[in-house]
């Protein structure tokens, strides 16, 4: 076993740095199944409301992907 | 790290590093690069264009009534987004319409050009889209203090909240205006690059014999997600300029 205590941490940082990803994936998942909830309700008014969809799952899925380039910068940068 | 994976060959590791795909390459002669070199970069930009130009030339050369395949493409695109726009930044943002959609149709063509095998996603370099994302943050500050003046401020002073609320939401909208660019930026480079990585090595899964059926059912399988996600990032991208460009216009809460 080579490496050291700095290359352990960095590789436990990324990978708890991945955690953000999928706490991403349930944010996103939130949204779509809350609006689809709503559009199945009320199919008319479902169409004007696609943009603010695709907005909330862009704020969603930034922070996430914040935590993925965290993790990239752990495991190939730092 | 690309070198171990190398080195170790079949023997449990990956052949290539995933990463490997985003090396920035000289396109003529030795690996010295400066800033004016031609790279695959530089190539894989000038064929984006070069796409965008085809498409609407091609498709406004022969108009007729009943549009033929490239005209109901360029017809669409120019629909769709023209539409977006209306929706989002109201009839006084008409007038950005051609910077927001040559930024729509710049970003498609090169997450699509990008998909094609062997060759290069310019999208998934952050360099390339912070300078995107710049472009949009300074056109739309800058057009926002000439529009309103100082009253542009009062987009971060939130008068529907109760005046204890105010300076603590006041510190929290700035952050977060500035925090866009980063966010925009990263957003799209992020989901360019992350896509194209699990297309990699899922492809290096396929040397395993014992997993190779999975592994290229499942390279198709997320290749065709990565068609889906280039198109959306690219309309995610250009809605949230429209959002940016709205707060410009009319930054009253």
């Amino acid at each position: 076993m080579e490496g050291n205590i700095a290359q352990l941490g960095q590789f436990i940082g990324a990978g708890l740095a991945a955690i953000g990803s999928g706490a991403a994936a349930i944010g996103v998942g939130h949204v779509a199944g809350n609006f689809l909830a709503g559009a199945l309700r009320n199919p008319s008014a479902a169409g004007s409301q696609t943009a603010t969809l695709f907005i909330g799952i862009a704020f969603a899925e930034a922070l996430g992907i914040f935590s993925f380039l965290v993790a990239l910068l752990l495991m190939f940068a730092v | 790290m690309a070198d171990d994976a190398a080195a170790q060959g079949d023997g449990g590791g990956l052949v290539f590093h995933p990463l490997d795909q985003f090396e920035i390459k000289a396109l003529f002669g030795g690996d010295a690069i400066h800033w004016y070199t031609p790279t695959n970069v530089t190539m894989w930009m000038a064929l984006a264009v070069l796409c965008v130009i085809g498409l609407l030339v091609l498709g406004t050369s022969k108009r007729s009534i009943v549009p033929g395949r490239t005209q109901s493409v360029a017809e669409l695109a120019y629909g769709f987004v023209y539409k977006m726009v209306e929706d989002v930044t109201g009839k006084d943002g008409i007038r950005y319409f051609p910077y927001i959609f040559t930024l729509f149709l710049f970003i498609l063509f090169s997450n699509f050009l990008g998909l094609l095998p062997l060759s290069f996603t310019t999208t998934s370099h952050i360099a390339v889209t912070a300078v995107l994302a710049m472009a949009v943050f300074l056109t739309v500050t800058i057009l926002g203090f000439v529009k309103n003046g100082a009253s542009f401020l009062s987009l971060f002073w939130v008068s529907s909240a109760p005046l204890a609320l105010r300076p603590i939401l006041a510190v929290i909208e700035i952050i977060s205006y500035f925090v866009r660019p980063v966010s925009h930026s990263i957003r799209l480079a992020g989901n360019m690059m992350a896509g194209h990585a699990v297309i990699k090595v899922f492809a290096g899964f396929a040397q395993v014999l014992a997993i190779a059926p999975i592994a290229i059912i499942a390279v198709a399988a997320i290749y065709g997600l990565e068609v889906l996600v280039s198109f959306i990032q690219a309309y995610v991208f250009t809605i949230l300029t429209c959002v940016y460009l709205k707060d410009a216009l009319h930054p009253h809460h």
